[in-house]
This record gives C-alpha cells, structure tokens and sequence, in this order.
C-alpha cells in the first residue's frame, strides 16, 4: 500500500510517527498551516512556523524517506486576529516556493467578516500564483460554512478542480459534490470520519475526485488512519487497485495541478539508515544510537 | 543545466526581471529551480554540501544582478533585500544566499550582515546550510570562535571537512585541542573516531592516534 496523506500536521508528531508512517506506506504529505493549539499574537509567529514547513520538517520528513510538501495561509480562526492579518503580506513569498502545492488551509471558523475577507483575498492570491487550494470546513456549523465557502469558490473563479475542501461527512458529502470540487475526508477519532463510514462513502458515490486523509495533529489523532482506511476498504471488497486511487493516485493527481510537486527525489529508507546517502546516514543513525 | 547553447537561457529572463524590477527578487528567487533547473554543480553533489548547485549559481547570480541594479548608491538596501531572501528562504534558497556572499560588493552594509548569516546557519542542525556557512571565503566574517564551532559542527552533523573553505590556512591548536577532546569522548563511548576527525588532529598537529 503507497500512500500519500493529503493532510496531516507533522509540526505536532515526533520521529516515532514517521517511522510508523514509513512503514504502513507513507511515502508523500502534505502539511497544510493551520492552528497550533497555543494562539500566535504577531506574523512574526508565523513565519518562523512557515519557515519551519518549508524547512526543518520537509528536512525530517526526508530523513525517514517521506516527501514533504506544504499548504500555506493565515488559517481561519486566526484571521479574525488583527494582529496576525499582517501577515497576508508576506504570503507571496512563501506561495512563489517549491514544495509548497496549495494554499492553505484557508476557509472559515466562526464565520465571520474577517474569515470571509482573509478567505476571499487568500483565493485570489491562489490565482495570481497558479496554486490549488485546501479548504478547511467549519466544525459548528459545518454545512452553512461549506454552502458559503462554495459560494465564495465559485465567486473567485478558480476551477473547481483547483480546490478541495475538506473535512466533509455524509451531511455536506453530495454539496461539494454537486460543484465540481475534490472531496477531502479527515478521518480523525471522535470529530469527524472514521473508517467504515468511509467506506460506506466510497461504496455510495465511487471513487472519483475522494482523498482521505489523517488530519493528525496536536490533538487525539492517529497518522495512521489512512492506512486503517485502506485496511477498511479491502475487507469490503474493494481492490488494491482501488485503494491506490483513493489513497495515492488521487491525491497526487490534485497537488500536481501545482506543478511544485516533489516526488521524484524519494529517498529509500530501511529501518534506520539510507541507502546511498551518506550525508544523511550519520544523523539519522544518531537516534538509534 | 545553464547552457550556453540555448537560443534563449531561461536565467537570462530572470536577471532581465531584476534589473527592471529589483523587488521582484523576492518571488524570483525561489522560482529558480522550477525556471532555470536543478542539479548538481560543478562538484557533483546534488545536495550542494560539497559546492554549489546549478540552482546555487543562478541564484547567485541574480544576486549580482540585484547588486549591480541598486548600485554603490543603495547598499541600505541591498543589505535588507539580501537579508529578506534569506530570512524567507527554504533550506535551498538559504543555502544560495550563504554561497553568494562573496559576490557581494565588500565593505558595504550587504557583507556586514554577513556574519549575522552565518551566524544563523551555524545555529541550526541542516547539514546543507552549515556547509554552505563554512564553504566561501565570506566564512572569515566569523570570529574564531564561531569558526570552530562551525567546524567541530561538522563532525557530529557528518558534513565532510572537504566542504570548509580555507580549512588547512585556518585551524588552529584550539581547534585541534576541541577535536582531540571529541575523539576522546567517541573513544570513551567505544564509537569510532571519525577519518575527519583524525584529519582535524593531523592539521593542528595534535595526537594523530586518538
């Protein structure tokens, strides 16, 4: 099983997960900038957490034979800050940047006027820079925030094949749907898919334009639940081919209307040390040690 | 690669776009790899550990280019676009702009903020940008101390000695007695003593069987 996590906030997980990950057949991510638990107070903040996506963790990504690539954004919740909205002026440099395949995760919170203003500048700037974008639905609230988000993708003029939103269930599942964009399921203990109801998902509407990914991050979440989804499709009868849609082929299909993706430079990693790469051989020994 | 035979080298566009428009950097510069190409450079190392990448050298440069548009008249300037390429540069971009410090026009305000950079680059644990920081002539903005430091770095982060600029002219007794302390303690630890290791000994004279 190959599999590339659409979503998932390695910033919050330690090397352990990576070798987890690596070994249920992680090969390829995307880390999309969001929240991080603590609320940041100034763009400062977040540029040192930019910088640390397109930096350190691409960097230990790689040393556990994972490609590492980002989304970036001023997150909804965050947007409704003043002091963070700066920091939609350094955007530009960051979305310019290899590796970086979205932005996001963009979208709305509470629903309010600053949301939607972040949300609707954020697009455009996806525009101007020929990237998809990742949209983050609401979780009060869920399907008012998904019709308006809708609303505004269809506003921006962005194709729908540009944009996936994300975190849906089988209440906002044939909304997004209905428009064209890429379906995205988190499937995340307690708040939101889990993977039987996946597939039942999947067994309804087919495979077509679904990435399923693992959301982990700070909170009580699992960096494997995509491999436990693949895991939940077989037993129902779906091929291997099939999961390597749903799990790999999807996924890239999307992030390489970026043209910024990263997959040609996998390096092999077996239990602790790369094979011909001695740069990075030492290092990676180091924890073992 | 940057041919010389292509009708129309796509760097040439990039360094026309700086001199026009200096501020246009900001974007450009990341955009190298995917506008100009990737690749080892002339050492062979796709990492640009052991010398710059075709990436480095495009980098590098703009820039030159962005040096020569803002002229000896801005050097305020330069030195704060310089440092913003860096400041908000990947792991990549970061590494170019420690390998292009050379090209900087010297004594203006852009090379004072080179030990600053190099500085930074020090204090991380990227194998890439530690070589980059000690690969240039623009290394010897570092204090001794720094420099040691930087060098010893080296050892635990497995960047080969190769990669440091000037390294027979610079090490010094300190710095052999630093390496004689480090093959003590991997002996200590019944770990291996590094060739580099040995090497470092052998410059500065110090216990060649460690």
């Amino acid at each position: 099983m190959r599999i590339f996590d659409p979503h998932v906030h390695m910033t919050s997980r330690t090397t352990d997960d990576y070798r987890r990950m690596y070994d249920a057949g992680v090969r390829a991510l995307v880390e999309p900038a969001f929240w991080l638990g603590q609320p940041r107070t100034n763009p400062g903040s977040f540029h040192d957490y930019f910088d640390g996506l397109i930096g350190w963790e691409r960097f230990r990504a790689s040393r556990f034979g994972i490609r590492h690539h980002c989304a970036i954004a001023l997150n909804p919740k965050e947007a409704n800050d003043p002091r963070c909205a700066e920091v939609l002026r350094t955007l530009p440099r960051y979305l310019a940047k290899d590796g970086v395949v979205a932005v996001g995760e963009v979208g709305f919170d509470a629903m309010t006027a600053e949301e939607e203003k972040a949300f609707a500048h954020q697009l455009s700037l996806a525009a101007e820079h020929g990237l998809p974008v990742l949209v983050h639905t609401p979780h009060r609230d869920k399907a008012a925030g998904t019709r308006r988000t809708l609303e505004l993708v269809a506003a921006s003029g962005i194709p729908p094949e540009r944009v996936l939103v994300d975190h849906l269930n089988e209440t906002t599942v044939d909304m997004v749907d209905g428009s064209g964009c890429t379906l995205g399921f988190s499937i995340y203990p307690d708040t939101k898919m889990e993977p039987e109801r996946m597939v039942r998902i999947l067994q309804r509407r087919g495979l077509d334009r679904v990435v399923v990914n693992s959301a982990a991050d700070w909170g009580h979440s699992d960096p494997l639940a995509t491999a436990r989804t693949g895991e939940a499709m077989l037993r129902s009868g779906f091929t291997r081919d099939d999961v390597d849609r749903v799990l790999w082929r999807n996924p890239v299909e999307f992030f390489a209307r970026s043209g910024r993706l990263l997959l040609e430079e996998l390096a092999p990693y077996s239990g602790g040390a790369f094979a011909g790469n001695s740069i990075l051989r030492a290092q990676h020994a180091e924890p073992d040690a | 690669m940057t041919s010389d035979t292509a009708p129309r080298d796509p760097l040439d566009d990039l360094l026309e776009r700086v001199r026009r428009e200096p501020k246009a950097i900001g974007v450009l510069f990341p955009a190298v790899g995917r506008e100009v190409g990737r690749g080892p450079g002339p050492s062979g190392d796709p990492e640009g550990i052991l010398g710059p990448t075709v990436q480095d050298e495009a980098r590098t440069a703009l820039v030159t280019a962005l040096a020569d548009a803002l002229g000896d008249a801005s050097p305020d300037l330069l030195a704060e676009e310089v440092g913003a390429l860096y400041r908000f540069g990947d792991a990549e971009e970061k590494r170019a702009v420690l390998r292009s410090l050379p090209a900087l026009p010297g004594g203006g305000a852009a090379s004072r903020i080179a030990a600053g950079l190099l500085a930074d680059a020090l204090r991380g644990n990227d194998p890439r940008l530690i070589a980059a920081a000690l690969g240039t002539p623009a290394a010897a903005a570092l204090d001794d101390h720094a420099w040691r430091h930087g060098v010893l770095k080296c050892l635990f982060s497995d960047v080969p000695l190769d990669a440091v600029h000037g390294l027979a002219d610079r090490a010094d007794t300190e710095l052999g007695r630093m390496a004689a302390g480090y093959a003590a303690e991997r002996e200590a630890a019944g770990r291996d003593v590094p060739d580099d290791a040995r090497r470092l000994l052998s410059l500065t004279h110090g216990e060649t069987e460690a």
